[in-house]
């Protein structure tokens, strides 16, 4: 089709407002969460989409995880609400973790824009709920009806008006009624902004539909993943990568091709279906080695359902990669996660000189509850080890990779629990060595304030495979969990923190990237000063000596000693 | 009384010299080594242009980019942080995010104080102010001994929770004053009492960082001005759109960080309150930025988060966090010299990368090859190349055809023209939906609201703006070239106190909440007893309110209840206002407070310094110039009149162009232009009522 001048600039003009539209629903969405996973981790997501389930734009707030998978959503609430028994005041929800996000945890909204009539989008947003009920944290469940309450695709309002028995049934089957409530609104009032916003678009540019600046923007994003993608050369890339996963390590492979403008990844191995939730939905699987890839390949390309298209994921169908029901999937990420690096490892063989070391991955959450005594709770406390060094930069310390979620403060998530963090701090030497150096890890102590023992849903990874360098960088260093006292505690599973202990976690350290004897002694030297590396690692990893008056101003870090005594 | 303003900019220093309602302006450029020498020669310059005895000056009003400057240029003190024991890294983990998803290659700021300069201090404070670790003396005394050592000349101080209890940072600073007396320091409790360690302590370390340069600059140009013979007090501008004494400035220096943009604001919301316009959006746009600001009967809102230094200009997150309260504006990249480039997929972007003035847009012949914003704009012909910065500069036209007809035009498909308009419509809706998304946060609709259009750029796309977010009136200022100088005329001097303090609403103690106020109050008047009369004040309190649960406050204003009431009406104004803006109200979930903030104002005499005398009679004829239009694909005639020639209550029909020295006013076909009686230009469609 042909354009006028006037016509393709109000093109270019549109899309914009699309991609403002979704960010005003995602800022919504923040704004009115009761959930500091929400709110300050940003672990949601936001889109419009055609009224044939096409995501036309997202906000890029959220995590990958969310994101790629939500494209999918609306294709499935259309297959079990068909196209035309939707209408006006519509909000359609669910929590089905293989039409969501994998897992149940997350609840995904849908809701109609009519014009004169006429459905003309959806919108979606989707957020992270704490409690769903069933089993609480962790991966404990043997299938997913033990992981909590499931609700398929159902309408929640109908005339604008909720429906009070969905209501009373999600109500009398979760640990916070008011939490998952007042989130569930959240994501309402987030579509409903975003319907406003789309309607004043279609006011002001005398719009009827969306079908034409959908053809458009699908037309330029698959147009730029070409061009994006014939910047890698033709061919097979292979990669594998052992990860720890509960239990016993396991190793994933994968094969990328790339030919005729397409990738296509495909993800093998050792997939034995898992007993515990750690299985993963395809939709989940796919986001995360989709994401990989994009972040090399056209990563200023909008994300919508051409420029997702250009990347092709697959997994068998029924392995751990691609679980099928009723495989338990609450703690989906911890596999899910690593896709995004296994994935840039079969960039690296494509376009070594693009491609950073191991990132740490999987993030290190502290998952933290009680769910008995005066004072039940249940925090997800978001923390990351450190990121891969880069081909000219050296790794971000303490920094979520793939993951896109943020921190909440110490003071924040203290005023949430009964826990004291006693410390958090940068952990030395665990950068892996390199012409340019991983980032680091840190190490987080934390305890009960209250003098009762705390539940803690572990599932960390890269305890016993580290984050690898790359082009002779060294790996980074693998992460530690124990308590304070000494007793055991292991990587994965429920456990307790007791009473008068502590938790201590160190978060592993990026892989480095190139030869360490190429790094700049100028740069050792300074990692010594600041207390970032060793004078030992210096000379054992970099072949540099530092002399003790460039060491001199290493006053640092009384966080460095003992934690006091208590 | 004769009084005059003074803003120090990153290239000009401007100045405004009012004179009992007679307003002198200059601009000097801005001295970068000694700020206050530009300042002074500009002053001395202007009071002989006015014939003002520099005795005369009764008040003297500033406001510096010195502490922006210093965070970002990195030129602060050698400034050491303590914080609680096992915190110090804070600064450097941050938030542990990546504000930019899909790039790999991100850097976050650097922090203001490195590592070896960072010190933990064995104390403990839980969240509910209980002290868990007490601090022993034998602590502040190893402490002392490691800053003294370190070569600090300033020392920020944050320790966890101090917002709740701030006994242990107060303990430690009584130490420090007698163990370093020379050194300054800044206490987290005081500096921004809110909840959040990273942003708070990100806050302190800045105030700490700019200390010393900041106390030094003021006392200089304090004597610099008795030298000239100027004994007036001197008041500074504060980012919350506020004047503040010297030693208010000296011991919160981080709150002079908006200064300049919040003077623009101050004009803004004076212009609003002078037209008795309760709704207008500021729009000022530059060479780089456009600021856009709602000013709600006849002010602006404060907000009290900021990030300065951001690595990527105008990336969210990619700043240091500043939590203090600031004039609430959105700031994007686009400007005159926005640069304008075709993504991967074909999108047509512009900004936030800018041409700068060096070499600046492909039209300044300097070098430049990129598209800019005014580059399309002279080829558009909304520029006339003649009158161009008063004439001062030639605009080459070729080479800004040849700039956007290049690689740019390809990409979309689109001839020059064409091309140009593109970059033009993309801008203004780039403005647009800032603003749109602003006020949507606000739960406001901007259609029906008044434009103030002042900055070099903004009379050029004002129009364009405004018809996007549905507003039909447009106001151009008289002197808006010295914006923010004038805003300082007209600012109050007042004082902000914010702290977080949390509590659920249902049964709110009335003995706590005295004492909370009672507490926020003593602090506010301590830092504006030296001003004038607090008995005459006006105190307006404000209050954080939120579903338990929520980490996002409504900011709502607090009337004189009686203590009793409080609650329920609290809860009420809550329940509308949430509706209001958010929708549906959650069910049976508890509201809590947390935070309190007040804000004393003392009285001002009215002042007028806004206003100008425009021309009797048409003092010149109008001349033609060539408007390109999208449609029809050519360059239609538009007429071209000057605004020093416009007379009181004299129009002027689009299409045409209102030129002045630093700006023009666009008026398309269908909309005219009216000078009112005291300069102000008012633009509005031809069917609208006046």
């Amino acid at each position: 089709m042909t354009l006028t001048a006037r016509q393709a600039i109000a093109m270019q003009v549109m899309w914009n407002r699309l991609l403002s539209v979704v960010e005003e629903q995602a800022q919504t969405l923040i704004r009115t969460s009761f959930s500091p996973v929400t709110r300050d981790a940003g672990d949601l997501s936001a889109g419009i989409f055609t009224p044939d389930g096409l995501m036309m734009a997202q906000a890029v707030t959220g995590t990958p995880g969310h994101v790629n998978a939500m494209a999918r959503s609306v294709g499935h609430f259309l297959a079990a609400i068909p196209i035309n028994d939707w209408s006006e005041g519509d909000v359609a929800i669910t929590n089905d973790p293989w039409i969501g996000t994998g897992h149940l945890n997350d609840f995904c909204v849908v809701t109609p824009v009519f014009r004169q009539g006429r459905l003309i989008a959806f919108f979606a947003s989707t957020t992270h709920i704490v409690d769903v009920g069933g089993q609480g944290i962790g991966f404990d469940g043997r299938d997913v009806f033990h992981e909590g309450i499931r609700i398929p695709v159902l309408r929640f309002l109908q005339q604008g008006r909720p429906d009070a028995h969905v209501e009373q049934i999600l109500r009398a089957n979760v640990r916070f009624p008011d939490q998952l409530m007042g989130e569930v609104f959240a994501l309402i009032a987030a579509n409903e902004g975003g319907s406003r916003a789309l309607l004043r678009m279609c006011d002001e540019f005398g719009l009827d539909d969306l079908g034409v600046l959908a053809g458009f923007i699908f037309d330029r994003s698959a147009a730029g993943m070409r061009a994006a993608i014939a910047t890698l050369p033709e061919g097979r890339f292979d990669t594998a990568m052992r990860i720890d996963l509960v239990g016993e390590p396991i190793e994933v492979t994968a094969s990328m091709t790339v030919k005729d403008g397409t990738i296509s990844l495909d993800l093998g191995g050792e997939l034995t279906p898992h007993p515990r939730g750690v299985n993963v939905p395809f939709c989940y699987t796919e986001a995360y080695a989709a994401f990989g890839v994009r972040c090399i390949v056209g990563p200023d390309i909008p994300n919508n359902a051409a420029s997702l298209d250009a990347v092709r994921i697959s997994a068998p169908e029924g392995s751990i990669l691609n679980a099928r029901f009723p495989a338990p999937v609450a703690s989906r990420h911890i596999l899910g996660h690593m896709m995004a690096d296994l994935a840039l490892g079969c960039l690296a063989a494509a376009a070594p000189d693009r491609v950073p070391g191991e990132h740490s991955g999987t993030l290190w959450n502290l998952r933290l509850a009680r769910s008995d005594g005066a004072r039940p709770f249940n925090v997800l406390c978001f923390h990351s080890g450190g990121g891969g060094a880069r081909p000219a930069q050296d790794g971000l310390a303490a920094t979520a990779y793939p993951s896109g979620v943020q921190a909440i403060p110490v003071e924040v998530s203290e005023r949430a629990a009964p826990i004291l963090y006693r410390r958090r701090a940068l952990r030395p030497d665990s950068g892996g060595a390199g012409t340019w150096r991983g980032g680091l890890g840190q190490v987080i102590e934390v305890a009960p304030r209250d003098g009762s023992p705390i539940e803690v849903g572990a599932s960390f990874q890269r305890v016993s495979t580290p984050a690898r360098g790359r082009q002779g960088g060294q790996d980074g260093a693998p992460g530690v969990v124990r308590l304070s006292s000494g007793r055991p505690f292991k990587a994965a599973g429920r456990q307790p923190i007791p009473a008068d202990d502590s938790l201590i976690v160190e978060t592993p350290g990026g892989g480095g990237y190139g030869n360490p004897h190429k790094r700049a002694p100028e740069r050792v030297a300074q990692d010594v000063r600041r207390g970032l590396i060793t004078p030992a690692a210096a000379l054992r990893d970099y072949g540099v000596v530092v002399p003790e008056v460039l060491q001199e101003a290493t006053a640092v870090p009384t966080d460095a000693a003992p934690p006091p005594p208590r | 009384m004769i009084r005059i303003a003074t803003d120090i900019g990153g290239t000009f220093t401007d100045i405004a010299l009012d004179a009992g309602g007679r307003l002198i302006t200059g601009k000097v450029l801005t001295t970068s080594a000694a700020p206050e020498q530009g300042v002074l020669q500009g002053v001395r310059q202007l009071l002989a242009e006015a014939d003002v005895a520099p005795g005369a000056v009764g008040l003297f009003l500033h406001g510096t980019t010195l502490a922006t400057n210093a965070v970002i240029e990195r030129k602060g003190a050698r400034t050491a942080l303590v914080m609680t024991e096992g915190f110090t890294d804070t600064p450097e983990i941050g938030r542990e995010h990546r504000f930019d998803q899909y790039n790999l290659y991100l850097e976050k700021p650097a922090p203001l104080v490195p590592r070896e300069l960072r010190f933990g201090l064995r104390e403990r404070v839980d969240a509910d102010g209980g002290v868990v670790e007490a601090l022993a003396q034998t602590e502040i005394v190893r402490v002392a001994d490691l800053l003294r050592e370190s070569g600090a000349t300033a020392i920020a101080v944050c320790l966890l929770h101090s917002y709740a209890n701030p006994a242990h940072e107060e303990q430690l600073a009584a130490g420090l004053a007698q163990l370093l007396p020379d050194v300054s320091v800044s206490l987290s409790c005081r500096v921004s009492p809110l909840i959040g360690e990273y942003e708070r302590c990100s806050t302190t370390c800045a105030n700490a960082y700019v200390q010393p340069l900041v106390a030094s600059y003021l006392s200089r140009m304090q004597e610099g001005l008795r030298d000239l013979g100027i004994a007036a007090p001197v008041l500074v501008m504060m980012s919350e759109g506020a004047l503040a004494s010297v030693e208010t400035a000296a011991q919160l220096p981080v709150r002079l960080i908006e200064s300049g943009p919040a003077g623009g604001a101050m004009l803004a919301a004076a212009v609003a309150r002078r037209l008795g316009r309760d709704r207008l959006v500021a729009f000022d746009m530059g060479g780089t930025t456009a600021k856009i600001c709602l000013i709600e009967n006849g002010r602006p809102t404060q907000e009290s988060s900021f990030e300065a230094d951001r690595v990527y200009r105008f990336k969210k997150g990619s700043g240091l966090p500043l939590r203090i309260p600031v004039v609430e504006l959105v700031e994007i990249g686009a400007g005159g010299g926005s640069i304008a480039r075709v993504d991967g997929a074909g999108r047509l972007l512009v900004g936030p990368e800018s041409a700068g003035a060096d070499p600046g847009p492909a039209c300044y012949g300097r070098g430049g090859t990129r598209p800019t914003v005014t580059d399309a704009d002279l080829l558009l012909g909304r520029i006339t190349a003649a009158r161009f910065a008063g004439g001062r500069l030639a605009l080459d036209r070729d080479a800004a055809a040849r700039a956007v007809g290049g690689a740019l035009a390809d990409a979309l498909g689109l001839p020059v023209d064409p091309s140009a308009a593109a970059i033009a419509e993309v801008v203004e809706e780039a403005m647009a939906s800032a603003a749109r998304t602003y006020a949507a946060e606000k739960g406001c609709d901007l259609g029906g609201w008044t434009l103030l259009a002042f900055g070099g750029a903004a009379g050029l796309h004002a129009a364009g703006v405004a018809r996007r977010l549905g507003i039909r009136e447009i106001v151009l200022p008289p002197n808006a070239g010295v914006g923010s100088a004038i805003g300082f005329l007209v600012a109050p001097a007042a004082f902000t106190v914010k702290r977080s303090a949390f509590a659920p609403l249902a049964g709110l103690s009335p003995a706590s909440v005295a004492a909370i106020r009672q507490a926020i109050r003593e602090e506010a008047q301590t830092m504006l007893q030296s001003l004038g009369d607090l008995d005459d004040a006006e105190e307006s309190w404000m209050v954080d309110l939120r579903y338990s649960g929520q980490g996002t406050e409504i900011t709502l204003p607090l009337a004189p209840d009686p203590i009793e009431t409080l609650a329920d009406r609290l809860r009420d104004i809550f329940e509308a206002e949430y509706h209001r803006r958010l929708g549906l109200l959650p069910q049976g979930v508890p509201i809590e407070v947390a935070a309190w903030s007040l804000t004393i104002t003392l009285r001002v005499e009215p002042t007028d310094v806004l206003a100008t005398r425009p021309a009797a009679a048409v003092t010149a004829a109008p001349g033609e110039a060539l408007l390109y239009d999208l449609d029809t694909g050519t360059h239609q005639a538009a007429t071209l009149a000057e605004r020093a020639a416009m007379p009181a209550g004299g129009a002027l029909r689009g299409p045409a162009l209102l030129v002045e020295d630093h700006t023009t006013l666009v008026i398309p076909p269908g909309m005219a232009a009216r000078c009112d009686a005291e300069g102000f230009i008012v633009l509005r469609s031809e069917g609208d009522a006046a």
